[in-house]
């Protein structure tokens, strides 16, 4: 009977920890592999403007003169393609998604 | 594995009665499509019958196109009917379910027979950076 | 005759999660027209291909939906590949077919959980969802995202599946199937669910193929059409038959995702043990020339896109035609009739995606 299921598995569930983690103190179990936050090796980056240019959300902005890369964090969506197209492979995905933010600044490396 | 897709070349007066022949094999319809190609309109009335793919096409003026409705004879059609006159200012006679243009609540009318507005580009850097 | 009143349902309900509007003819508490609207989240999408070149555009097509994402993306590689004529590695078909009916479980999961949600029934509603997360565990140790997978592009696949990650994820399907068991024996025979859902909303066979209607909506009212018998990515090469009920009822349209539970795995299972060794992806050189149809089937049915390029890197116009789009007439004419009480339950039989909806 489905009734003594949904008792069965009610009454099963009450002696057991929860399947839910405390988030802000207990963090998340990040994933090996899981696309997260763009991070930049700024010393091998040469400024070809590679990964400006092809960004789907146009994300990046590259300064050649100054030699400065720029991101805005919140329009980032963690696609990764700039991470396959860098000729030098000085970006990478990292697990994590990074801090929450209250105002929508330019990062700059 | 690629599909056959069967396109039939059809006027705009006989949409009407071809596709009551489809209803009557059985086919579902599968969509309606607008193509915007340069100063046209192009206008595809796809059904399906067991994976059967069969897609009727005709072409109209990009200003003042005006087909007959099929919700006649499928009366689902409303949905897509209502979609295309709002998108793209076809005009629609005898439409079931009629919405008058309010479908779709765009900003601008019919906006998918003008060209793409430019996205809006990255926020610029702090000057100098921080 | 009573006196005809005018409900407001949505677009802001409680058992809505996105906005759809239907304006409900109430007579006493019957409700005799239902007149949908949608378009209040419209994004445009389909004229952004004028700006995004096709490559680009993979990234936007995943995003059309946040459940179905990978699916979508599918359909876009597989539409350009095949006006390219681009020879996709075969191993690159397993993996979007293993990683398509992932998706399919964790949609089908996550609807049942918004199904008992608006049947009131909570405690099925939190374990759908219980195991739905361990699904999720696994599509983000396989693609890196837990709904926007971003594993296909034009060309095959950006990730492969190494055999022991295929070892670890059949382990976990293994007991994540055992799980969904217990729920899908609630809902199938559960007297209060059952009493929810039997004889409510029915579509004829004959009103769901005048209507329109796609997937489970379908397949719920007895007709055996399911995209995947096109036999694209590598379910030529599965065992597959699609799965139907004949009453037409919001429980044939329930029992039918609930089998297709399991079938999902099953069809990951012969994927795994099929799966050839390989290439993953190819070069993509030249740009859309051409046009094409292409249709897949997503959780919430067949999904058409319609693609045309002219050599250039933009294409002329990509259109989406998304199940639930289809799916909006049928709702129509399941409501018209019904008991007010019964409108959530309804809607949410056709398994409503309004984002998808609004592309
Ligand atoms: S593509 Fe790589 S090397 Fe070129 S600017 Fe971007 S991060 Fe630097
Ligand atoms: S990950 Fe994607 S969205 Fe983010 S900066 Fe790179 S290309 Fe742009």
């Amino acid at each position: 009977m489905a009734f003594f299921q949904m008792k069965k598995m009610i009454l099963g569930w009450t002696f057991r920890t929860p399947v839910t983690t405390r988030y802000p103190f207990a963090p998340r179990k990040i994933c090996p592999g899981s696309r997260g936050r763009l991070d930049i090796t700024i010393a091998n980056c040469i400024f070809c403007s590679v990964c400006a240019k092809r960004c789907p959300t146009d994300a990046l902005v590259v300064d050649k003169a100054n030699k400065k890369w720029h991101i805005d964090r919140l329009r980032c969506i963690s696609c990764g393609y700039c991470v396959e197209l860098c000729p030098k492979k000085c970006l990478a995905l990292a697990g994590d998604h990074g801090i929450p933010t209250v105002t929508k600044d330019m990062e700059t490396f | 594995m690629i599909e056959e897709q069967t396109i039939i070349p059809i006027l705009p007066e006989t949409l009407v009665a071809e596709t009551r022949k489809m209803r009557d094999q059985g086919y579902r319809l599968v969509q309606i499509c607008v193509t915007r190609l340069g100063e046209e309109l192009e206008l595809d009335y796809s059904f399906d019958l067991n994976r059967r793919f069969v897609n009727f096409r005709f072409r109209q003026p990009k200003i003042g196109a005006r087909v007959p409705s099929i919700t006649s004879v499928y009366w689902c059609a409303f949905t897509y009917e209502n979609e295309f006159s709002d998108l793209f200012g076809v005009q629609v006679d005898g439409n079931a379910l009629d919405f008058k243009g309010t479908f779709y609540m765009t900003a601008m009318k019919h906006p998918f027979i003008h060209d793409a507005a430019p996205i809006p580009t990255a926020a610029q850097p702090l000057p100098g950076g921080q | 005759m009573g006196t005809r009143t005018l409900i407001p349902f949505g677009p802001q309900h409680p058992v809505l999660p996105e906005p759809i509007h239907i304006d409900l003819v109430v007579e006493d508490e019957k409700v005799v027209e239902a007149i949908p609207s949608i378009g209040f989240i419209h994004r445009g999408l389909e004229k952004l291909v004028e700006k995004k070149d096709f490559i680009e555009y993979v990234y936007v097509a995943e995003r059309i939906c946040g459940i179905c994402s990978f699916i979508h993306g599918q359909t876009y590689c597989q539409g350009i590949e095949t006006i390219m004529k681009i020879p996709v590695p075969p191993r690159a078909h397993y993996l979007r077919t293993i990683w398509g009916e992932l998706s399919r479980i964790h949609s089908h999961l996550l609807w049942a959980g918004l199904m008992a949600d608006a049947f009131g029934f909570e405690a099925l509603f939190m374990h759908s969802w219980r195991i739905r997360e361990r699904v999720l565990d696994l599509i983000e140790a396989t693609t890196g995202g837990r709904v926007i997978f971003g594993s296909c592009k034009v060309g095959g696949a950006r990730r492969d599946i190494t055999p022991e990650q295929m070892h670890w994820l059949l382990g976990e399907l293994a007991e994540v199937e055992k799980e969904m068991r217990l729920i899908v024996d609630i809902f199938m025979n559960d007297h209060s669910v059952k009493h929810r859902l039997c004889g409510v909303g029915v579509i004829s066979k004959d009103d769901a193929v005048a209507l329109g209607a796609v997937g489970p909506t379908l397949r719920g009212s007895g007709v055996a059409d399911d995209m995947r018998l096109l036999k694209y990515a590598a379910f030529g090469d599965l065992d597959f038959q699609p799965i139907t009920r004949s009453d037409g009822d919001s429980y044939s349209r329930c029992a039918v995702r609930c089998a297709e539970l399991f079938q999902s795995v099953d069809l990951i299972r012969q994927a795994a043990a099929k799966m050839p060794a390989g290439e993953i992806a190819v070069k993509v050189t030249g740009t859309p020339d051409g046009e094409f149809f292409s249709r897949v089937e997503q959780p919430r049915g067949e999904v058409v896109y319609y693609i045309k390029g002219n050599g250039s890197k933009n294409l002329v116009r990509f259109r989406a035609r998304t199940p639930t789009f289809a799916n909006v007439p049928p709702l129509v004419k399941m409501l018209a009739g019904c008991e007010l009480a019964d409108v959530p339950v309804l809607v949410l039989t056709i398994d409503p995606c309004i984002s998808c909806t609004e592309r």
